[in-house]
Order: structure tokens, then sequence, then C-alpha cells
């Protein structure tokens, strides 16, 4: 242990001052990863997750030969480890953004993971809505648009906000296995260092940082979903 | 105004609840309809509020055959109909004058023409200082009372009521009939109860359906039904008391 002359903080605060610029340059890409596929993965997700309570048994248009396929395919995406699915998406990746490894091949593959993801959750979180409300609505005349975009989601928001959070950590969790298609990150940082090199000295700070970032988003959506919400 | 013509509803389930039934309610009546739970009460509440549709039979309102609408003709005449629940029913993340104000922003209303008659029904229901303040921090009482300020906010012919009182303790449900009472009294407001138990009626119905087992086995007006009941089921009603 190279720390037993400095003492244990002192010399991962060296390390920390050593590394600052390349663990600023993965948090960052870390962060880029996170958010671009956190955008992407809700754009389809999202309105994923409206069409399938819509679908859904008790739905505004039920409809079980689109709803059963559509759950079966999110099913079996969502039961692919990701590690798996990384790897298996090298070519699809190279038709979507033109390369098979890299940041970007990295976000293709964690869009895919996260989005069967998000739509389960949206489903979750709106069929949360009391049935009573929703037949308050329809009794006043209300269509299915308004029901949706007046009742359903205006009420499931805190719900909405707290699975915005796990799905955020979740990504970026998922992110840090990108390393293995050549992506960067924290999580590569962490594979160069900790595994090819045994620094554990630099392990501790990348998964300090991480767990920083991770409470940080955490503390905010929380804060933000008990601030919003209503009932409480 | 309200008419069930020779009305069965099955579902698909199988569950025959309501068979031929035929009743007639009139403009200005406070209609009650009484039954145990599983008679039919709630399917037949269901078909006048359009919220579902007979199996055979016609259900007529404001003189059309809407029971057989769906769609945009149904919305249109459920504009006219307003309904209170209950469990309230109420948007948790809305409040007080953002309940009363839905229905008039599905019916497209104006922000300053919402605000106007959201004061003016807070004030018919008696909750004028509670217009910003959210369901979840008042009683059931208050609740309901905001749930009959949302179900009269588009100015309906009718109102329907689905056991109003139920979740309510006995003094507040008294002041909850009370406000229904006036209303039909203020408003010439055709209303229809819905409720398990025949002292909500003996209070504020002047004509009265009793229900059991998917048929009517009685209606005419309450003070003749109470003062003589012909059916078995009425008495047994009549004389259950807690």
């Amino acid at each position: 242990m190279e720390y037993i002359e400095t003492g244990f903080f002192r010399h991962h605060l060296e390390v920390f001052l050593e590394f600052r610029s390349v663990l600023w340059e993965s948090t960052l890409e870390t962060l880029y990863m996170t958010f671009a596929t956190v955008t992407m993965a809700y754009a389809i997700g999202l309105p994923l997750g409206m069409f399938l309570v819509c679908l859904g048994k008790g739905g505004l248009f039920p409809n079980r030969a689109v709803h059963a396929p559509l759950s079966f395919v999110i099913n079996t995406t969502r039961s692919i480890p990701f590690l798996i699915l990384l790897v298996a998406l090298i070519p699809f990746s190279r038709l979507i953004v033109g390369s098979g490894i890299g940041n970007n091949a990295a976000i293709v593959a964690l869009v895919v993971a996260a989005a069967p993801f998000i739509a389960r959750m949206v489903e979750t979180a709106l069929n949360e809505v009391d049935v009573g409300v929703v037949d308050a609505a329809k009794s006043m005349g209300a269509n299915n648009f308004q029901i949706m975009f007046k009742v359903l989601l205006p009420e499931s928001i805190p719900s909405l906000i707290r699975g915005f959070s796990i799905t955020t950590i979740n990504i970026m969790s998922f992110s840090a296995m990108a390393g293995v298609i050549g992506a960067g990150g924290l999580g590569r940082l962490a594979i160069r260092y900790g595994i090819n090199f045994w620094r554990y000295d630099i392990m501790l700070i990348i998964i300090i940082v991480i767990v920083i970032i991770v409470t940080i988003i955490q503390f905010l959506f929380n804060l933000l979903a008990t601030k919003i919400d209503r009932r409480i | 105004m309200i008419e069930l013509r020779n009305v069965s509803k099955i579902y698909t389930t199988g569950e025959r609840a309501l068979e031929d039934v035929t009743l007639t309610v009139e403009e200005g009546d406070i209609f009650g309809i009484v039954g145990k739970s599983g008679a039919g009460k709630s399917t037949m509440l269901k078909l006048m509020g359009l919220l579902e549709m007979p199996t055979t039979g016609e259900v007529v309102i404001f003189g059309e055959n809407a029971g057989a609408y769906r769609g945009a003709k149904a919305n249109a005449i459920k504009k006219n109909i307003g309904t209170v629940f209950q469990g309230f029913n109420l948007l948790m993340q809305r409040s007080v004058a953002g309940n009363i104000a839905f229905p008039l922003e599905i019916t497209g209303k104006r922000r300053h023409e919402i605000k106007t008659r959201c004061e003016e029904l807070a004030e018919l229901v008696g909750l004028s200082d509670k217009l910003r303040a959210y369901p979840a921090s008042l009683s059931g009482g208050q609740k309901q009372r905001v749930a009959i300020a949302r179900a009269l906010a588009t100015n309906p012919k009718i109102l329907l009521c689905d056991e109003p009182t139920s979740a309510l303790d006995s003094f507040t449900a008294k002041e909850i009939l009370r406000l229904i009472k006036d209303i039909n009294a203020k408003l010439g407001m055709t209303t229809v109860i819905i409720t398990h138990d025949i002292h909500v009626v003996k209070a504020v119905c002047n004509r009265m359906a009793v229900v059991d087992e998917a048929h009517i086995v009685e209606i005419g007006k309450t003070a003749e039904i109470l003062a003589n009941p012909q059916s078995a089921k009425t008495k047994e009603l009549l004389n259950f008391d807690i």
C-alpha cells in the first residue's frame, strides 16, 4: 500500500489532484451520456407508456391485440442483461450513429435498454391514478385526449418525477458498463485504472464522485416531487 | 327529462344488472333510487350518465335516445349532466378552484369566465374561503361540497348523485342533503339520488323507486310509498334501522 507513508487522506487527496482533469473529463462524459440517454429514452418511453395505459385493460381505448405484443417486446428487451445488449447492439449502433463503439454507440444501447423501462414506469404511475377520478372526468364529457393530459398525467406527476430520478440513476449506473465498447466516462476510468492497473485508490475516488452525483440527483428530485405533491 | 324504456343491462361478464326496467324522472324531481348493494341501482345511474350503454331498451335524455350515443355525441349530452360520487373523486393535484374549473376547462370556457363562475359556486356551497386549498386538507363534507360545486359548474339540467352521503358521518350527511335540496329548489335542477339508505330518500326525494335483483319492485311518490308500502322489499328497507 503506497499510502502507508503519507496517510490515507493525504494520499487520496494527492491522487485526486493528480487525476482531477481526467476525472472531470470523465464526469462530463458520464453526464453527457446520461443526459442524452434520458432525453431520448423519455422521448420514446413516455409516449409508449401513455399508449400502453390507453390500450390496457380498463384503458381509454383497450386493445389486447396491440397491447399484448407491445408488452411482450418490452418485457423481452428488459430481460436482456445490459452488458449483453450493449455488445449485441453494436451492428445496430453502427447503422444509427455510424460507429459501433464509443460514447454515441453506448447511448444507442442505453436508449434501447432505458426506453422500455421508462414505458413500464410511466404505465405504473398512470395506472395508480384513482379510477373514480377518471370516471368523474368521463361523466363530465371529457374526451380521451383531455383525460390523458388533464387528468392522468397531472395527477401522476409526483410519481413520474420519482420515477425520473430512479431512471436517471439507473442509466448512469448502466453507462459505467459502456466502457466495454470503448465509451468514456467514469465507468471506463474505473475499469482502466481499477482493473487493469489495480489502482484501488483511483477507484475509491471514482466511487465517491459517483456517489456524490447520485445523491445530488436523488435529493433534488425527491425534494421536487415532495414539493409538488398536493396530497401531502 | 330522463326516461328508461324497457332497459336491460347485461355486462360482458354475464352479470344481469337490470332487466326490463322502465322509469321516468320528471323535470324538477328529486328522484330517489333505493336498494341493497348489487340490486342494480348503480347501473341505472351509469346508464343515465351515459357511462354505460343499455343492452336492450332505450335511455332517453332531453327527449333524445342518448343511450345509443357514443363519442363526441355522448360527450355533448354529458356536459348537461353533473355527477356527484360517493368517494368524491376530486383531482388531488388541483386546488378547490381548479377542481370546480375542470368541467369548464373541458367545455373550453375563457379564463375570466371560469374565475367568476368558481367564486359563484364556492359561495353557493359555502366554501368561499377554501378556493385555494387542496382536497387533501379538506374534511369529507367539504370535499363533497367541492364535488357538488364541480358538478354544477356547467349549469347542467340534471344532477346525478351516487351514494352522496355514504362516506360521511350522519351530521355531515344531513348538511349535504340539505344542500342538494336547496340547489334543487333554487336552480330547479332535476336530481337523481342513488342510495342504500331509505332515510335519505325520505329526507329529500319527492319521488322514488325501490330496486331489487335487477327489477323495480315499487315506484311512485315518496310520501305515498312510505305511508303505504306495497312491496315486501320496501317494508324490509323501511324496517331496517341501525
